[in-house]
């Protein structure tokens, strides 16, 4: 339970290894380099080394196998999804990465190959799309017998066109020849009507065009968006067959990248490498040089600094020096925790991490946060089914997966534990299930066979909910105990005599005053008889307390009135602790909802399974079905409203956050690993 | 049916009216947001269906206060209420999670939209998206609080 101290290391070392120790650095994993923008300027011999376009075309490189890879998924989708959802990154021996590297030009060219394909299909496939909208256009025009753009003969004129109005071909003729009298030499036919147009195709001599080019105008005439210069329905199997062969180009397109399948691997081993090498390219760009040397300075973890001083010093003859931190230096904070601990680290690191000198509450916290979820799910039997699948998930994926998603479920492993005490203390196993099938299957009628080790929390709420807020005390208690032992850590005895002693007498006083009190018997019925002494002292502690807050919580202002003023809000402050010992009331209520509602589910098994022979298995869909139901959404809010305990009522109490996450400059292991050596 | 029994029995929908309505609405909302994000980023799916589900709370706490009333007054077994001012004080003991859950699963929705906006930029602050809505839950908690034990101590 602490933040782990770090030391500073600079290092000078021949230029000529620069690109070694960089890459053994990264290797480690273990430093997290430090690249300021104030050195970023070149001068007094100091140069930089322009890596950018370096680092571009590694990154690009990285991205073409990327997105081959995509490509390869699309066929084989296993391929993107490594482990499932609790994947990591999977295991590679060191062979096997050489192996790979040495033939990287190969497989980038395999790669663009790759990716040249999905061109060439994406360009097929739209093709086919342009092909069916012109297979669509020429539909009204199937009967056509002249190709599209047949103009006429030497002697007539042709019109083909569409009329935006339904007609037919007495009515087309009348519409081609108005105003034209005797037997005129127009023929006009309708080829097709399609709901309020229809193509027309007129003939008419030379002599008569322009005017019943001119009527056809008036008439709406206009001439088809799309024209082909064959026959339509020479033009419509044209394009059929160009959609077969498009077709056929995919699917062999398909097979072809199907076959590249087999390299997917290979291509996550050269991604991860590029991504490596742009990495360290980024770096190298930063740091500052001279003619023979370059410098680099930046954080590890003080107990990794000896080996790795070691290893530069010894295998590279580089000039390592431990450096005290600046005055504007901020160091990265590294949590370590026993194992039970470290599990709720991320969720410590969810709200910010703790900053150096300051105590890592992370422990402290996992004790809490693992009683009160099981307080807020409480029932025995979710329990066990919350412990079991993490423990499935955990044993069968112990090889890939991620190490954040291990502390996951590692937590979850316990918080379920947890669920089944609390369901025991309760008497809840599915809610009363036992019960419930002992009375609708057996003819139970007793006593309830499953009871509760402490008691059940629906025949007496009032007193589960004291004991919720006593919790809640106890919780908050915690958190300004913590924030004691940080003044003390600190050498601030004022601080920790007039901010938390004070608050600690002051509290307790009032609930020692509040306890034999009739109020708050008529609300609990517990009564507590306290001798009249300790009514005194409680007395007295209230008004000590009141009085050291109120005179020396605002002790950095000057001005005696302000001071004052300051310290009598923050007694005022004395409202938040009320609306925060409330607030724990959520795990009554949150405890209440999962038995009630599993009795809900129960008494609905029973209700439509009741009867024996096919209402056994509708008994057994009802169960299975609401209390999947009910542990999903219980589960998800006794996660959430823990997390909100520690954040707001216990956090509240001492903890800012505002640590600086240690990010060690390492190799890109977005696919793979490189498994360690035993 | 006596009067009583009516009202009470008006207390006891109305809780799984109020609080299914709020939630509805809430979820409702957040759903929309959620599917928006999944659709620009699939592997936010799980973040945002739980903020999704946050302000689906005050439904179930609804049935459950309608449930121990149901069970109180005698509807699902035992002998039913019939005193006009038992239902009466049933009906009030209702009226928190009934009018409570309503309108903060509506607000709660309306956060949770919010933080799925912070999912959509920034999926590592989960856990602070996720402590807005929880803020708002509380009052539908201490609602509940005051029904359930309203209830529990009646007659």
């Amino acid at each position: 339970m602490a933040v782990v101290k770090m030391q500073k290391l600079s290092v000078c070392a021949s230029k000529k290894h620069r690109k070694e120790i960089l890459e053994a650095l990264q290797k480690t994993g273990a430093m997290e380099i430090r690249t300021r923008s104030d050195q970023q300027q070149d001068g007094d011999g100091i140069i930089h080394m322009d890596t950018a376009e370096a680092v571009s075309r590694f990154e690009k490189t990285a991205e073409s196998f990327d997105k081959a890879l995509h490509v390869l998924a699309e066929v084989k989708p296993e391929i993107m999804k490594g482990g499932g959802l609790f994947g990591g990154p999977m295991d590679i021996s060191e062979e096997e990465y050489e192996e790979v590297i040495k033939k990287r030009d190969s497989l980038l060219e395999d790669a663009y190959d790759v990716l040249r394909l999905d061109k060439e299909r994406a360009e097929s496939l739209s093709t086919i799309s342009k092909d069916e909208n012109q297979i669509l256009s020429l539909a009204p025009w199937k009967e056509l017998p002249v190709p599209m753009n047949f103009s006429g003969t030497r002697e007539t004129k042709t019109f083909i066109g569409t009329l935006p109005m339904s007609v037919d071909d007495a009515a087309l003729l009348q519409i081609a020849t108005e105003g034209l009298s005797g037997d005129v030499p127009v023929s006009a036919d309708v080829i097709s009507v399609n709901g309020t147009d229809t193509a027309v195709f007129v003939i008419a001599k030379n002599s008569v065009s322009d005017k019943v080019s001119e009527n056809l105008r008036m008439a709406g005439f206009s001439r088809p968006a799309y024209v082909s210069s064959y026959v339509p329905s020479d033009a419509e199997e044209i394009l059929r067959n160009d959609i077969d062969d498009q077709n056929t180009r995919i699917s062999e397109i398909r097979d072809e990248i199907e076959k590249s399948t087999e390299k997917a691997r290979e291509f996550k081993i050269a991604s991860d490498y590029f991504n490596t090498r742009a990495e360290k390219y980024k770096i190298l760009g930063k740091l500052p040089q001279t003619g023979h040397v370059f410098f680099l300075e930046g954080w590890v973890t003080a107990a990794s600094a000896p080996k790795l001083e070691k290893l530069l010093t010894e295998k590279f003859s580089a000039f390592v020096e431990r450096e005290e931190k600046g005055a504007d230096e901020v160091e990265p904070t590294v949590l370590k925790n026993n194992k039970f601990a470290a599990n709720v680290e991320g969720v410590l690191a969810s709200y910010g991490l703790p900053q150096h000198g300051k105590i890592d509450p992370t422990f402290i916290m996992s004790l809490f946060y693992v009683f009160f979820f099981g307080m807020m799910l409480s029932d025995a039997g979710y329990g066990v089914v919350m412990s079991l699948l993490c423990l499935i998930v955990l044993i069968k994926k112990r090889k890939t997966i991620s190490a954040g998603m291990k502390k996951f479920l590692s937590l979850f492993f316990f918080c379920g534990l947890s669920t089944i005490f609390w369901g025991a203390m309760y008497g809840g196993f599915f809610g009363n299930l036992i019960d419930t099938i002992a009375t609708t299957f057996f003819g139970y009628t007793g006593d309830p066979i499953v009871k509760p080790l402490w008691f059940d929390p629906m025949s007496n709420p009032m007193q589960l909910l004291i004991y919720c807020m006593l919790f809640g005390v106890i919780h908050l208690f915690t958190g300004l105990a913590i924030k004691g032992a940080q003044y003390l850590k600190d050498h601030d005895v004022v601080g920790f005599f007039c901010d938390v002693c004070a608050w600690y007498a002051f509290l307790m006083g009032l609930i020692l005053m509040l306890l034999p009190s009739d109020l708050f018997k008529g609300i609990s019925g517990m009564e507590f008889n306290f001798p009249p002494v300790v009514g005194q002292i409680a007395k007295w502690m209230t008004i000590i307390g009141m009085v050291v807050i109120l005179l020396m919580s605002a002790r950095g202002k000057k001005n005696f009135g302000l001071r004052l003023a300051l310290g009598a809000y923050d007694i005022y402050g004395i409202t938040s602790w009320l609306s925060d010992v409330l607030s724990y009331s959520r795990l009554l209520a949150l405890g209440l909802a999962t038995g009630v509602i599993a009795n809900v589910v129960n008494m609905m098994g029973a209700m439509f399974g009741g009867g024996g022979g096919f209402g056994v298995v509708i008994f057994i869909l009802v169960m299975i079905l609401g209390h999947t139901l009910n542990i999903a959404i219980n589960a998800l809010g006794a996660y959430v409203h823990t997390n909100r305990l520690q954040y707001v009522e216990f956090f509240g109490k001492f903890y800012d956050g505002g640590g600086i996450e240690f990010k060690p400059f390492k190799t890109a292991n977005k696919f793979t690993q490189i498994k360690e050596e035993r | 049916m006596s009067t009583g029994m009516a009202l009470a029995l008006l207390g006891a929908a109305l809780a799984t009216i109020g609080g299914g309505i709020g939630s509805a609405w809430g979820t409702g909302m957040a759903g929309q947001a959620a599917a928006g994000v999944t659709a620009e980023d699939p592997s936010q799916f799980a973040k945002v269906l739980i903020l999704q589900l946050l302000p689906g709370t005050q439904g179930i706490y609804g049935l459950l206060v309608t449930f121990i009333t149901l069970s109180r007054i005698g509807v699902l077994g035992g002998t039913p209420i019939t005193d006009t001012n038992t239902g009466w004080m049933y009906l009030f003991a209702c009226l928190p999670i009934a009018v409570v859950g309503l309108i903060s699963a509506y607000h709660q929705g309306r956060t949770s939209v919010a933080s799925v906006g912070i999912v959509a930029k920034k999926p590592d602050q989960f856990g602070k998206a996720m402590l807005f809505p929880a803020m708002v839950e509380t009052y539908a908690i201490l609602a509940l609080l005051i029904s359930i034990l309203a209830v529990t101590n009646i007659g």
